[in-house]
């Protein structure tokens, strides 16, 4: 009996947080189905906000495929910051894993000091050097563009060190099989080393796909109008300005936050393993 | 399959190594030493964004300037409260809810699942549905207020009040962040030996005791990595202010990284947000470099 009593308590605060994290995501999904503005406005201090009526899916096609932010609708932004962010990542996976590969599996001069210039990257916060940076591109001729807001992140301190790693774990004898039968180190690299590392790959994807879909300060500083906007400056654009029509803002919203939610349904697991193993460092 | 080719076997190392690293060596300084080392440059200057005039050396005088600014010691301030507020609060709340999901309960992976969610969500969705919760003087928040305190309190305008606006970006970032230090305390939790809590056990120690005694001195570098990567998050605030505040009111929420936005770019002064960037990189480097110390420590001691 006590025991049952325990577990019904157990249960209630693990219902209780998950309300919390979930509330301010079913309010803002139920207002985004709520089709009509002056309901919104009536039913936004009470329970009513948690479900949508009368339901209907208008703002989401006035968002989806009217001009409502910035002259551009919301699949401009998603696709550019599908470009963008999908950019990073799979050039970041060649370039970062190619670094680390040289780092832990060839011997060269300077390989000690490069390691360690590598893990002291790891620590410069981006936000220090996003002044210069901006002077940097601005000289380049590169503002409001995709490179702009692409080539600067491929590189990764911290995916590099995640790789290198990992790479030593990998028997060294494959690499030596493989130079026997005469493959260059690229194909080794290419044929042998990457297709067994597919869970650190995985961990840095999802890592860096975290880190950028939700960037923020440098999109703000380089990009102008919708050419180039990601979804997180169109929605922070489309928030401040005035009238606010809450019904379209959430529609905007919950769109922009469900190409990751959708991933990260399908892939729990990764993702929160990625998370704990941001923790394993040094 | 790799039969062909043999001369490429003969190809010494190190010209293959030069071939996998030039594309990263080159990007890292470009675009990460060579800004970091412009900063400091900058900072002695009165560069410029778009200027006729060239850029001159100045010596220290922006350093000067932003030591004599008030509105920087506020920022300043601002920032390491944040931090101290956040930190031990989205740590010690992380804790709590690893050993909740630790449990052994039916269905806990989909309490795990929802908790680590808000960490998926865009910070800008995630400004924007908290702001509507909070909206005043009719939002859901304002009008729980008035029922629990039978009106006495509110309706409360909680991002123009300097009493609660920045609370207010304090609780939206720890219920978006508090997911991910969580999970990596939930590592940390299993690390620890089953044998550990049954011995105490056959000692008669409470769970309290159990608590206190193994579980977090086990947890020591786990402690020391949440702590030092969430400071460092909390130093790097930017997103929730300037979504929901942009520093308003009064100042009372304005961040060292906002600051430095402002100066360089809303204002143009590049040398001048130089010098705020390069005693931002002096705060952020310390506190890395403090765990460092503390786990090479930890090592020598075991």
């Amino acid at each position: 009996m006590r025991r049952r009593i325990g577990v019904g308590l157990r249960y209630a605060v693990l219902i209780a947080f998950a309300l919390m994290f979930l509330a301010p995501v079913i309010a803002m999904v139920s207002t985004s189905f709520t089709g009509n503005e002056r309901v919104i406005q009536r039913d936004l201090d009470n329970i009513r906000v948690f479900w949508p009526s009368p339901l209907a899916t208008t703002n989401y096609d006035e968002v989806v495929t009217g001009r409502v932010i910035g002259g551009a609708p919301f699949t401009r932004y998603l696709a550019n910051t599908v470009l963008i962010v999908g950019s990073i990542v799979i050039l970041g996976v060649f370039v970062n894993s190619m670094a680390a590969f040289a780092l832990a599996r060839l011997r060269f001069r300077g390989r000690g000091i490069l390691v360690a210039v590598v893990v002291a990257l790891i620590i410069i916060p981006f936000e220090g050097v996003a002044v210069p940076m901006l002077l940097m591109v601005n000289r380049f001729g590169w503002l409001n563009s995709f490179h702009v807001q692409i080539v600067p992140f491929i590189a990764h301190p911290f995916s590099i060190f995640l790789f290198y790693q990992f790479f030593p774990r990998l028997p060294k004898e494959f690499d030596e099989a493989a130079k026997v039968d005469g493959a260059s180190w690229w194909q080794v690299y290419r044929k042998i080393v990457l297709p067994i590392s597919l869970p650190v790959i995985a961990t840095v994807v999802i890592l860096q796909s975290l880190e950028y879909w939700t960037s923020f300060l440098w999109p703000l500083m380089v990009t102008r109008g919708a050419d180039y906007a990601p979804l997180s400056v169109a929605m922070n654009h489309f928030f401040g300005t005035p009238p606010r029509r809450w019904g379209q803002i959430m529609a905007f919203a919950s769109l922009t936050a469900l190409p990751l939610l959708l991933v990260y349904l399908g892939f729990q697991r990764w993702f929160i393993q990625s998370a704990a193993q941001s923790g394993v460092k040094g | 399959m790799f039969s062909q080719n043999l001369l490429r076997t003969r190809t010494g190392e190190g010209s293959a190594a030069t071939f996998f690293l030039t594309p990263a060596v080159l990007l890292l300084a470009t675009f990460l030493i060579s800004p970091f080392v412009m900063s400091i440059v900058f900072s002695l200057t009165d560069a410029r964004l778009i200027s006729p005039l060239p850029t001159e050396f100045i010596g220290l005088r922006n350093y000067q300037r932003l030591f004599s600014d008030s509105s920087f010691w506020q920022a300043f301030r601002n920032t390491f409260t944040f931090a101290a507020i956040v930190v031990p609060v989205q740590s010690a709340l992380a804790l709590f809810l690893a050993t909740l999901i630790k449990q052994r309960l039916r269905g806990i992976n989909i309490f795990r699942g929802i908790y680590f969610m808000p960490v998926v969500i865009n910070m800008v969705v995630v400004c924007v549905m908290w702001y509507f919760l909070l909206l005043y003087p009719e939002g859901l928040v304002n009008s729980i207020v008035q029922t629990v305190t039978f009106g006495r309190v509110g309706p409360l305008s909680f991002f123009d009040n300097p009493a609660l606006a920045f609370p207010m970006i304090m609780v939206i970032s720890i219920w978006q962040g508090v997911g991910f230090q969580m999970v990596i305390y939930l590592a940390g939790l299993q690390g620890i030996p089953t044998e550990f809590y049954e011995a105490a056990r056959v000692d008669g120690a409470s769970s309290w005791q159990q608590f206190w005694h193994i579980t977090m001195p086990s947890l020591r570098n786990t402690h020391i990595f949440v702590i030092v990567t969430t400071t460092i998050l909390a130093f790097k605030l930017f997103t929730q202010v300037q979504v929901l505040t942009q520093g308003r009111p009064l100042g009372t929420t304005n961040t060292l990284v906002r600051y430095i936005f402002v100066a360089g770019y809303r204002e143009m002064r590049v040398g001048y947000a130089a010098a705020a960037s390069v005693i931002f990189l002096l705060v952020v480097l310390t506190i890395s470099l403090i765990q460092r110390r503390l786990l090479t420590e930890e090592r020598e001691v075991r």
